[in-house]
């Protein structure tokens, strides 16, 4: 794609003096209304995605600035899953589905010939709707990604990888005597909290939740909602909800799709308060959806 | 007149009852059918089924009894000329009654005793299908009276066709079970009686088989030995070389169908495993004996080595080719049950696809594929066919797979082919076999059930 062509989609349509390529600055600057504006980690352009001949995803532009939490929100069926999937080109191992467009991480190319998806997973973790933990101990789960990518020299390191992991998914406290036992003992809440704590222990760059608290209880849902705004300050976090509220609680950025389309993308606040587009209104004000 | 007259007889009657049952049901309601409990023609049901069930209850009950009663008004008015007769010869005489009575070819039918009690018997089945008619009828009518009178708006026929259903289902699935009991109970009196004969120690710690026994007792054959070990053995050795071909081909062709083919591949590559199931096992048979044997005893030559011409090893491994099919379509059942949350969950750490399968799904699936695996190995212990053609016969106690060992089932085979005394130990002995070849393979299959079902818990 011709780079003459790469507008940042935050940029379209906003006041002049606003379009500052935030790709080519790429430090920290502050915008007119004294938020602070970061570097885009990941984008999409012109995203087309079909399953077979049916096309699911329309021209999608859309920037994920880094270090943020980006909400995807919008009625079912409209591509959020389809979307997140992309980012991480997990779509890939969905016989029929075609992807059209650019998507980058850092500039490059995410469906680059040359790039490798194994390599590119490592660095963009994925977080499910339903808690997956293999069928394994707590401890050979968190150890899985660190182990297959050969990230800890000895067994000290790994022990230290697992441990760290726990702590930052707020799970060590709870399993602390019991990493032996088998991960599909725990409770929902913290399988999803060891699922984090599994995507976390690669380091990835990018976090992506497909709607992680719609099979938990309240409680639980508020623990990975802290959660999530702590691992905001190391990584960049895209999160489907269908939760208005836990968009705006966790989200600084927050994306409306509608049938296929990117709606309306805007700074969370802006969104729920002022959206500017009408289908925007009436899902979040539960007109439909 | 012959029974099929009141079967037919009863038909039309289930018939009409039907009609009925609906008419009066909808009589009962004036037209309003909405007034009724059930549906109209759960009425018809209801009146049909009681027309039909009593009677054929007691068809079912006459039609096997009458030919005893029969045969023992023959034998009374045939008097003394049955007296001073053993039981093989009364029957015999019997035989020959029923055959002229049923106009078959018979040595005696120019006896005149026989034709006059052949003539008897004739009439006799006439009175008795004449009466099973008559009772018929009187079932067949009283039923549908009764029901017929009982229908009301309120009457529940809905349910009570219902459960008459529930009953008839349960019969059905008590038929199999009833009959395999009574198979495990006739093995297990013959066992009973062979071990009368041949002591339960010979059998389990012996290491000959040699099952000659004499057929004259002025004959100078051995009085023969029975011990099974060497059967079992070569059975296990078999089995063991049959598994050691079909579990990793099978389930390294199940991970490839389920794991990496194409769709395309895996629809072309699915069948044509399943048609190899398909293959009878006798053409496998052959093949092991007459293509796969006599190359493996070329090749052995060829490295100087000794082959005997029935190698334990032709049989394991066609058996092994035999069996690749099962292993492999069950294992694909049980990894394609595998969630595909947790492969997702894999790839999407960056695992690859080989990782994926060796470090999640194969261990995720295991408990059923160890489940599958059992379930080969039962069947590879009670395979026959290929064996009897392609193993030895002569118990040879070895674990060395180019010698001739025999199975259990060849044993059973042999000493079951050919004109046997039926109590000598010889043929009692294919029963103790028969008995702990299913003991083993019930164990089997046992074990193997549960850890499938087991795993299935887990997921579902
Ligand atoms: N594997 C697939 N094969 C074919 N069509 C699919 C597949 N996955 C999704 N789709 C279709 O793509 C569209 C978008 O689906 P997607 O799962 O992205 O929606 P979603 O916004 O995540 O919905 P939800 O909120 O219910 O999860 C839907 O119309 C869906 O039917
Ligand atoms: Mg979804």
């Amino acid at each position: 794609m011709n780079m003459d062509n790469y507008i940042p989609a935050t940029a379209k349509g906003a006041p002049a003096g606003m379009g500052i390529d935030p790709v080519a600055t790429g430090e920290k600057n502050i915008n007119m209304d004294g938020i602070e504006e970061t570097t885009i980690k990941m984008s999409a352009r012109n995203l087309d995605v079909f399953y077979g001949d049916k096309q699911a995803l329309f021209g999608i532009d859309l920037d994920v600035p880094e270090r943020s939490v980006t909400a995807l929100i919008g009625p079912s069926g409209c591509g959020k899953s389809t979307f997140l999937r992309c980012l991480n080109r997990m779509n890939d191992t969905i016989d029929g589905c075609r992807v059209e467009g650019d998507i980058r991480i850092d500039q490059s190319d995410i469906y680059d010939r040359a790039l490798d998806v194994v390599e590119l997973r490592t660095r963009i973790g994925m977080v499910f709707q339903k808690p997956n933990p293999f069928p394994k101990s707590i401890y050979d789960n968190v150890a899985y990604g660190p182990k297959i990518h050969g990230l800890a020299q000895d067994r000290e390191e790994l022990d230290h990888i697992v441990t760290s992991s726990l702590e930052k998914a707020g799970l060590l406290k709870e399993v602390a005597d019991r990493l032996e036992s088998p991960g599909t003992g725990l409770s929902g809440g913290q399988q999803q909290r060891l699922c984090i704590a599994r995507a976390i222990a690669v380091s990835p760059e990018v976090i992506l939740m497909d709607e992680p608290c719609s099979a938990l209880d309240p409680i639980a849902t508020a623990h990975i909602e802290e959660l999530i705004d702590e691992l905001r300050e190391n990584f960049t976090i895209v999160i489907v909800t269908h939760n208005m509220q836990q968009a705006a609680r966790v989200s600084q950025q927050t994306a409306f799709f509608h049938l296929g389309i990117l709606v309306e993308c805007n700074s969370t606040g802006e969104i729920f308060t002022s959206p500017s587009d009408e289908r925007t209104q009436g899902y979040i004000t539960g007109r439909y959806g | 007149m012959s029974p099929y007259f009141a079967v037919a007889v009863l038909i039309v009657l289930i018939t009409f009852g039907h009609i009925l049952g609906r008419r009066g049901a909808q009589q009962a309601a004036g037209g309003q059918n909405r007034l009724l409990h059930s549906l109209p023609h759960y009425y018809g049901l209801y009146v049909a089924l009681w027309t039909g069930i009593p009677a054929v209850i007691l068809i079912a009950l006459w039609i096997p009894f009458q030919p005893y009663f029969l045969d023992s008004f023959l034998i009374t008015s045939l008097g003394d000329k049955a007296i001073g007769l053993n039981n093989d010869q009364l029957g015999l005489l019997l035989n020959d009654i029923r055959n002229v009575a049923d106009g078959n070819i018979s040595s005696r039918a120019n006896d005149p005793l026989v034709i006059a009690a052949a003539n008897r018997l004739t009439e006799w089945r006439q009175l008795g299908y004449g009466g099973l008619l008559v009772i018929t009828l009187v079932a067949a009518i009283g039923g549908l009276i009764l029901a017929r009178k009982r229908v009301t708006i309120n009457l529940r026929a809905r349910n009570a066709v219902e459960r008459v259903f529930n009953v008839v289902l349960f019969v059905a699935s008590l038929i199999a079970i009833l009959t395999t009991i009574g198979i495990v109970l006739s093995l297990l009196f013959e066992t009973i009686r062979f071990f009368g004969k041949v002591p339960i120690t010979e059998f389990l710690f012996n290491l000959s088989w040699s099952p000659q026994t004499a057929l004259r007792a002025d004959q100078v054959a051995s009085a023969g030995t029975f011990g099974a070990v060497s059967l079992f053995a070569g059975t296990l050795l078999i089995t063991a070389i049959a598994m050691i071909v079909a579990v990793p081909v099978g389930l390294m062709s199940a991970t490839y169908l389920s794991e990496y083919a194409p769709r395309k591949v895996r629809d072309i590559l699915k069948p044509a495993l399943e048609i190899l199931a398909g293959i009878p096992t006798v053409v496998y048979g052959f093949f092991a004996a007459l293509t796969v044997a006599p190359a493996i005893r070329g090749w052995g030559e060829a490295l100087g080595l000794d082959v005997a011409s029935e190698s334990a090893l032709a049989a394991g491994l066609v058996m092994g080719i035999m069996i690749i099919p099962f292993v492999s379509s069950l294992s694909d059942d049980v990894i394609n049950a595998v969630p595909q949350t947790l492969r997702d969950g894999s790839y999407a750490l960056g695992a690859t696809q080989s990782e994926t399968v060796r470090q999640v799904i194969v261990p995720a699936a295991f408990p059923g594929i160890v489940g599958s695996v059992l379930l080969a190995v039962s069947r590879a212990i009670g395979e026959t066919m290929i064996v009897v053609m392609a193993a030895g016969l002569a118990a040879n106690l070895t674990i060395n797979p180019l010698e001739a060992v025999t199975t259990v089932t060849v044993q059973i085979v042999t000493l079951l082919v050919g004109d046997q005394e039926f109590d000598s130990a010889k043929t009692l002995a294919a029963f103790a076999l028969g008995l702990a070849l299913f003991c083993v393979t019930l164990a089997l299959n046992v074990i193997a059930l549960r850890t499938v079902r087991k795993y299935r818990e887990k997921y579902d």
